[in-house]
């Protein structure tokens, strides 16, 4: 046939073409290794991830008989591609990461392996090392179903320079008050006084949002699941937060979160940031960064609570689906391992070493020098924060800026959507908040 | 005075395209920025050009993914033609009882959104096992073509001149030469619309690529989009990497594009 | 537009599925014509021509109405993702979710704004870049390749550089185009989340409306419209008396092509506005309870009824408003 001929054609050239830009090999041809196991590995694409992607020959060389795929992908995507995989036991990949959120209710539902004694029995490894928060978050009836690969607290950033110039002074545990007071002070057609995320989403909104709502006395349920999203503390909070965006914030807030707040900081378009503690390293990297040595930190605004930073981490886990258990296994040490934070430091720089997992890691004198302007204060907050009890009241979950019930995504998701309607000032915030009560009641009476 | 007007209309015309184009002569620029530059306040017009982005990109490989798209768009646009071709001109030559009935079906099965039937699709991928495989693209991708190529067809199937079809049959031809000697020659432009359209939409495809496979069928859409990072800048690298990923289609566009346009009219028969 | 009287007029085949095909562009009328033929030859036809269907029937079938059919049994049960312990059957008590929630209205009624604004606009657009790039002039095919260009970017990046490159409040050109004028700046995704996404979806649109009619346009006759012109007809009238009712059937195609693939938007929605200010549309709505709610019942139930709602309104438009525009358009 004519037609055909001419696209087959037309396909064979596009296919050579194809062909000869790449050389031809698969990211995952295991072909010719003889025994040699594959494993693959769903990751998100943040900095660290990419620089373990970029170390991995490391550990091939290392261990001949593990080659390791990497699959990266944006946060949605990663959630959504391995919750299919793993809730319907697919198994296409071998290790998986899987943020803070996440790990409890997997494992308690028998998705993860237990690693706890994987990790105890090897000495060398010093499973004690790893920041206790975290690990508590990562744990259930002392069980460890993922180990943290990096993790992040939330503070607050602020341009050194606009505050001297106008004669402004930051406490090291600055209230919210006062951060708002700076705010508008600072708050010029030059430069916004603060940024803040207004993105609607229960990981980009209401991560800092539910800090400034615990700290204000607030939060999304009390001990028996009754949802408390338009209780006074909690509407308190948001208003504070949205009034503050109103008049001192960014422009165009439902735009904004950690990416969009990063590039206005390093470009000295406002004077302060809360968000997470990682963004320090990029701050301070003057490749990337206009502000760097120009910035100072201090902890998570508080009101009613003593601390306030919010506690995250990205932590790799061993689906219970995948047929290489063991090889996994020694991937996920090596990757979290002292020993792989001296390759990065050593191979990459000292300031890429993924932070906020070890404790040690703040101990190495390379480390120490090279990211003295953040380091202190991010083992500080990240040792002060309570997982357990972060806002005034006991809740029934561990956790900072999520609730770990499997409705809660969803649940922050909509409040997010409604309180960005406030934002944008077409709905008050107290008929947002009303509206997500019902949201919020209706998921936590599945937990009675 | 005829010619001071034909001036302005082009000039108009230029402008009007010109914005039109703007967001993507924007985005090639941005790729070849250094991430500083394409981030700056206010925007730069004026900056040192960098290829590192293109090597960032390639470093991780885009050339698998580009050969992944190739098969999978040049794959399922011949079976998309394949199918597609003698349907058409069965409804066009009818007369099938209830044409529109089966030409419905065809295009209502392109109303189901792909998030309602991505986890039942999932399930019965992951049974059979034909999860991560190129194949299983390629299929899926026909399927979500299959109908708009039909519909397009056949539009341009009822318009050959029944003469020329009865001539030929007066000459004893059967069905098969009669399709390809004398109808395909007529309709040749429709099926090249056809087939770029096929092959725009399996080449873009993102959603179902990024929840289907994993290494081996990874297509360039979602390596594409995993260039977005969560704690970092990253829109000079995802300029390059989108420059790149759309030169294909846009080469074969241009191509294509007196076919395309003729394609769609039909113009030739007149 | 001559819709007029003979609309009404036309002969009353409509509902029976029989009229259609014998559309036929207006001067000269080709086509291909059944009944001319003898009535042997017709059941022969008819033969072949199912046998020529059949194979596309068959891969359709399979691949589509399997998963549907999962789909639908899928949407009678309470099944969250996270939650394996508690999956059980529950009758419709997921089309009652989508019948008295709160979700279901806003969110049609988003669609259709949305989908609507944008294949108007991109209609009028595709008509303008059609009129204006089928003169001949110089650099013709680069324009037009340049402006093809938007419907080949794959949507998710499109949606990004548009988020970053053009409409952010500090980095982005429109802006920073307004504040050249003398204008402020626009928070494009806090105060007007819905025109956002339209003008996104207009200008990737626009060109397969444009390609499309300007098809139409190249298909006209030149004699005609030299005839006319010779007639004293000016270019307006030509063009509302000629070209415009010539175009019909164009317009109607992709109108029709352009709102199916318009429904399932997706990308600009998840990476500019979230579904806030009116812009859940269902696809997104679908996409968050199935993704977001990991509630694969639910999720299911909203994409039943996604499905017959479209598929009970393209009947309805197909077979009276477009017949209509079809037969108005005959002479």
């Amino acid at each position: 046939m004519l037609v055909k001929n001419r696209a087959i054609g037309l396909g064979a050239g596009l296919l050579v073409s194809a062909l000869a830009l790449t050389g031809c090999t698969a990211p995952g041809s295991s072909g010719g290794d003889g025994g040699a196991v594959t494993l693959t590995l769903a990751t998100v694409n943040n900095p660290q991830m990419k620089d373990m992607e970029e170390l991995k020959g490391e550990f091939e060389s290392a261990y001949p008989d593990i080659k390791i795929n990497f699959v990266q992908m944006e946060e949605g995507d990663l959630r959504a591609a391995v919750t299919n995989d793993v809730a319907s036991g697919a198994g296409q990949y071998d290790i998986v990461t899987v943020g803070a959120y996440e790990v409890p209710q997997w494992g308690e539902l028998g998705w993860l392996v237990d690693l706890t004694d994987a990790l105890a029995s090897d000495a060398e490894y010093d499973v004690d090392d790893l920041l206790p928060a975290v690990r508590t978050a990562l744990t259930v009836d002392d069980k460890q179903y993922a180990v943290p690969f990096y993790g992040e607290s939330s503070i607050l950033m602020y341009n050194k320079e606009m505050f001297d110039a106008a004669g402004l002074t930051m406490p090291n545990n600055p209230t919210w008050q006062e951060v708002a007071e700076f705010a508008k002070t600072l708050n010029t057609p030059d430069h916004a006084g603060i940024c803040l995320r207004g993105k609607p989403g229960w990981g980009d909104l209401f991560a800092p949002l539910t800090t400034v709502v615990q700290t204000f006395g607030g939060n999304w349920y009390d001990m028996d699941w009754n949802a408390q999203v338009n209780s006074p503390k909690f509407v308190e909070g948001v208003q504070f937060y949205v009034d503050l965006l109103k008049e001192a914030g960014e422009a165009d807030p439902v735009s904004v979160s950690f990416t969009e707040c990063l590039n206005l900081v390093s470009q000295e378009k406002v004077a302060m940031w809360y968000d997470a503690s990682v963004a320090a390293s990029i701050l301070e990297d003057p490749n990337a960064s206009a502000v760097a040595g120009k910035m100072a930190y201090a902890h998570a605004p508080v009101v009613e609570t003593d601390e306030s930073g919010w506690l995250w981490s990205w932590n790799l886990a061993i689906p219970t689906t995948t047929k290489n258990v063991e090889e996994a296994t020694t991937f996920v040490k090596w990757a979290t391992s002292k020993e792989y934070q001296q390759i990065v430091g050593e191979t990459l720089g000292w300031t890429r070493v993924p932070p906020g997992a070890r404790m040690s890691t703040y101990e190495i004198p390379e480390y120490k020098e090279a990211a003295a302007a953040f380091a202190p204060i991010t083992l500080e907050v990240m040792q002060a924060v309570d997982p357990k009890q972060p806002g005034v009241d006991p809740q029934p979950w561990v956790g900072v800026q999520y609730v770990t019930i499997p409705e809660f995504q969803d649940v922050g998701n909509q409040v997010a959507q409604l309180v960005a309607d406030a934002i944008a000032g077409r709905t008050t915030v107290q008929e947002a908040l009303d509206a997500g009560q019902k949201i919020a009641q209706a998921a936590g009476e599945k937990q009675k | 005075m005829r010619s001071l007007r034909s001036t302005l209309i082009t000039t108009f015309t230029w402008i009007l395209v010109a914005l039109f184009f703007f967001p993507i002569l924007w985005m090639v620029f941005t790729a070849f920025k250094s991430e500083a530059d394409a981030g700056s306040i206010p925007p730069k017009f004026i900056v040192d050009l960098t290829l590192q982005q293109f090597e960032a990109v390639f470093n991780r490989g885009m050339g698998y993914y580009l050969l992944q798209s190739t098969l999978a768009s040049v794959g399922s646009t011949l079976i998309v033609l394949a199918l597609a071709i003698p349907a058409a001109y069965g409804l066009s030559i009818r007369p099938i009882k209830k044409v529109q009935d089966v030409l419905f079906f065809f295009i209502s099965t392109r109303f189901m959104p792909v998030a309602a039937i991505i986890l039942p699709l999932f399930l019965i991928l992951k049974t059979i096992g034909g999860l991560d495989n190129i194949v299983t693209l390629v299929l899926l991708y026909t399927a979500i073509n299959l109908p708009i190529a039909i519909w397009m067809m056949r539009s341009f199937f009822s318009e050959v001149p029944l003469e020329i079809i009865e001539a030929a049959q007066i000459d004893g031809a059967n069905l098969r030469t009669e399709l390809v000697r004398v109808v395909l020659p007529i309709v040749l432009p429709g099926i090249a619309a056809v087939a770029l359209i096929s092959f725009i939409f399996a080449w873009n495809e993102y959603f179902i690529a990024t929840l289907v496979t994993t290494v081996n069928a990874r297509t360039t859409p979602p390596f594409l989009v995993s260039f977005v990072d969560g704690r970092g800048q990253f829109l000079a690298v995802l300029s390059a990497a989108s420059t790149l990923a759309v030169l294909p289609v846009v080469i074969a566009g241009w191509a294509a594009q007196k076919q395309l346009v003729r394609g769609l009219a039909m113009g030739a028969v007149k | 537009m001559s819709v007029g009287p003979a609309g009404g007029a036309g002969p009353t085949t409509h509902l029976n599925g029989e009229e259609e095909d014998m559309t036929v562009t207006a001067p000269p009328p080709v086509g291909i014509d059944p009944m001319s033929l003898p009535a042997v030859a017709q059941k022969r036809k008819a033969r072949v021509a199912r046998r020529l269907v059949m194979p596309a029937l068959i891969f359709s079938i399979i691949l589509t109405q399997i998963p549907f059919l999962l789909a639908i049994v899928f949407s009678t049960l309470n099944w969250n993702q996270l939650r394996p312990d508690r999956i059980q059957f529950n009758w419709f008590a997921n089309y009652l979710v989508v019948f008295t929630g709160p979700d279901f209205l806003p969110s049609l009624i988003s669609t259709v704004t949305i989908t609507g604004s944008s294949v108007i606009l991109s209609l009028l657009f595709g008509l303008v870049f059609a009129l204006l790039l089928d003169r001949s002039f110089r650099g013709q095919a680069l324009a037009r390749t340049l402006v093809i260009t938007p419907f080949l970017v794959m949507p998710a990046a499109a949606a990004l550089i548009w988020k970053w490159s053009m409409l952010d409040a500090n980095v982005g050109m429109v802006n920073w185009a307004l504040e050249l004028v003398g204008l402020p700046a626009v928070a494009w995704n806090t105060e007007f989340p819905i025109v956002t996404v339209i003008m996104m979806l207009t200008w990737q649109y626009t060109p397969f409306f444009m390609l499309i009619l300007l098809a139409g346009l190249q298909s006209q006759s030149r004699e005609v419209l030299e005839a006319a012109s010779v007639d004293g007809a000016g270019p307006v009238r030509t063009f509302q008396w000629m070209t415009l009712p010539h175009l019909r059937q164009y317009i109607e195609i992709a109108t029709l092509l352009g709102s199916i693939m318009m429904l399932q938007v997706f990308d600009p929605i998840a990476i500019m506005t979230k579904g806030t200010g009116g812009t859940k549309t269902l696809s997104y709505l679908l996409y968050e309870r199935a993704f977001i709610g990991l509630d694969v019942g639910e999720a299911a139930a909203f994409g039943v009824v996604t499905v017959v709602l479209t598929i009970v309104t393209t009947t309805i438009i197909l077979r009276s408003l477009f017949s209509v525009f079809i037969e108005g358009g005959k002479r």
